[in-house]
């Protein structure tokens, strides 16, 4: 999928910096046709800077970008044909929603009942027919959200890219956009690229993940890649593998002290191994080698979540709700089972 | 205290209307007996005329000369990285912070004098100056409401950068604008200290009218027809208020 006989959107050895301060550097990229790639990181990794250099409102300090087999680094952003979805959806204040759909296809000389039709063709498809007279201040959040999408795929671009459009909406409606989402993309069969901080949108979303961290690329690969086998310490912490030891001569590393190996069940871990990590709910507790003390206990409904305090620090772990439960301030045995441990080659 | 207040800033032009309302000869305080007859008189006096066109002439074109020269002002310092943004925002409002008089005094010297401008010339540039600021002052805040990556989406949907300010920025600033408009008008109409300098004979404005006149007419005519003055440049900025919301931009 991303070798470039197929890459629809590449970018090469891309360096984006605002003024002295480099933001992303040297990033290779390649986005099939029709995929819906996610552009997945904390805040400052330096996403939302590649998408706006892709978009054209940021030029490279070098690199290259292409699309479609064109190169369009120095190309100016509304000749681009490349959509763009804003986390604030900047939608026309002035502009009804028919009007706010149409600017583009006015831009592009399309008028009378072609006009007409293609308007109403991106209002049914996001579901706001009754709505087109109004203004956007007169819609919800979400309304505004499928306007700004209405508007961006109206003009049929060659790539969408959205900018964590769901982040200003309540879980619900997160949810219920989200599959609208992944409707409008086979639908469409457009490519898209999906820049976002949530973990859980980028991985029921996108068919790839591509994981940033201080303007490089961390990991990428499939949701189940990402979620399974992080292969770094900080891709696993982000997908939830928070209890995260450094594998020493002496033992398993945390923040304050050692854990000794021996007392790991099944022999000593793959030294060759930089770190280990497991899930919270992978922490067994109530047996094993390891003794701690609970700090804290937080009920999920699910499950419960303890703060185990350990020789290495702090371990976090989640058991079911009908599991035995462990008051605050016991002793507890607990055991970290290397079959469900993530194996880490680097920070 | 509010109506301390109140008294202190109503209290001229209330003195001043009362005393416009006299029916006697002189202008007094108390004024003796009521009557309209000066306020009819200040239509029916043609000396006044002249110097009340070139007035309106002067804040109408000085104003809208202004907004040409504020607008792109304030787009460009609100949204492009200008080196020395603050310093320049500064120097735009010098022309308000600086006494009226040694502006006057200062164009006169220095740019009057040698360039040896009409008198109509050096009005309507002076009260160019001094409008400018506020043009850029409340087109700027009303700037500050529209978020730029409402531009940019513009500009990703396919408009260019000037289209986009035609399309997008002008429709959403355009009560800043007109707010812009009527302060300067009210500020260029109302003027005194700089005009006192640049004024020639025979040309002069309405407020150096008014004040020249003082000298000589003793009637409650000049109190007249400063209460409609007055009158006039509340109304205006009332209906402003009331329309427009002025006070957001100021």
């Amino acid at each position: 999928m991303s070798n470039l006989a197929t890459s629809f959107l590449q970018l090469d050895r891309l360096t984006l910096a605002y003024a002295d301060q480099v933001a992303v550097e040297s990033l290779n990229l390649n986005v099939a046709e029709g995929e819906l790639l996610a552009l997945l990181g904390p805040s400052g990794c330096g996403k939302t800077t590649t998408m706006r250099a892709i978009a054209g409102l940021l030029s490279p300090k070098s690199g290259r970008i292409s699309l479609g087999g064109e190169d369009i680094t120095h190309k100016s952003a509304n000749t681009r044909e490349v959509g763009l979805v804003f986390q604030s959806y900047a939608l026309f204040p002035h502009l009804s929603v028919f009007e706010n759909i149409a600017f583009g296809l006015r831009l592009r000389r399309v008028s009378g009942g072609e006009l007409k039709r293609r308007v109403n063709e991106a209002v049914e498809m996001v579901g706001l027919q009754g709505f087109e007279r109004r203004l956007p201040r007169e819609l919800s959040g979400g309304q505004q959200q499928r306007v700004a999408l209405a508007r961006s795929v109206a003009v049929r671009p060659r790539l969408l890219l959205l900018d964590e459009p769901l982040s200003n909406l309540d879980a619900r409606l997160r949810l219920e956009m989200r599959s609208e989402l992944q409707r409008l993309q086979r639908e469409l069969g457009v490519t898209m690229l999906y820049v976002t901080h949530d973990q859980v949108e980028a991985l029921a979303l996108a068919h790839r993940v591509v994981v940033m961290n201080v303007g490089k690329i961390a990991q990428q690969g499939t949701p189940a890649d990402i979620y399974e086998r992080p292969t770094s310490a900080f891709v696993a912490q982000f997908v939830g593998f928070e209890n995260l030891f450094r594998v020493t001569p002496k033992g398993l590393a945390g923040d304050k002290g050692c854990l000794p190996l021996g007392h790991l069940p099944a022999g000593a871990p793959p030294t060759a191994s930089h770190a280990l990590a497991w899930r919270p709910r992978h922490v067994m507790l109530g047996q094993g080698g390891f003794e701690g003390r609970v700090l804290g206990v937080s009920y999920l409904g699910e499950s419960v979540e303890y703060l185990i305090e350990c020789a290495a620090g702090t371990v976090k772990a989640q058991t079911p709700t009908h599991a035995p439960r462990f008051a605050m301030q016991t002793a507890v045995q607990f055991d970290l089972p290397l079959a469900d441990a993530v194996h880490l080659q680097s920070d | 205290m509010l109506a301390a207040i109140f008294i202190f800033l109503l209290g001229p032009f209330l003195l001043i209307a009362a005393a416009g309302l006299s029916a006697g000869e002189t202008l007094a305080f108390p004024p003796q007996g009521l009557s309209l007859r000066w306020f009819e008189a200040v239509f029916a006096m043609d000396n006044f005329r002249a110097s009340f066109i070139l007035s309106m002439q002067l804040a109408v074109g000085s104003t809208l000369l202004a907004l040409l020269l504020g607008v792109p002002a304030a787009y460009g310092l609100s949204r492009y990285p200008v080196p020395g943004r603050e310093w320049l925002r500064t120097i735009v409002f010098t022309p308000v912070i600086v006494p009226g008089i040694i502006v006057g005094l200062a164009l006169l010297r220095h740019a009057v004098i040698p360039l040896d401008m009409s008198v109509t010339v050096a009005l309507f540039l002076a009260h160019t100056v001094l409008v400018v600021p506020y043009a850029v002052r409340v087109v700027t805040a009303s700037l500050e409401n529209l978020r730029p990556d409402v531009e940019e989406a513009a500009v990703m949907l396919g408009a260019t950068r000037l289209g986009t300010f035609f399309r997008v920025v002008m429709p959403n600033i355009m009560n800043g604008i007109l707010a812009a408009f009527i302060l300067g008008f009210v500020t260029s109409f109302n003027q005194v200290p700089v005009s006192l300098f640049l004024t020639g004979p025979g040309i002069t404005t309405l407020p150096i009218d008014m004040l020249a006149s003082m000298e000589y007419v003793y009637d409650p005519s000049i109190a007249a027809l400063s209460a409609l003055m007055a009158l006039m440049s509340m109304v205006i900025v009332l209906v402003a208020e009331r329309v427009l919301g002025l006070s957001r931009y100021v």
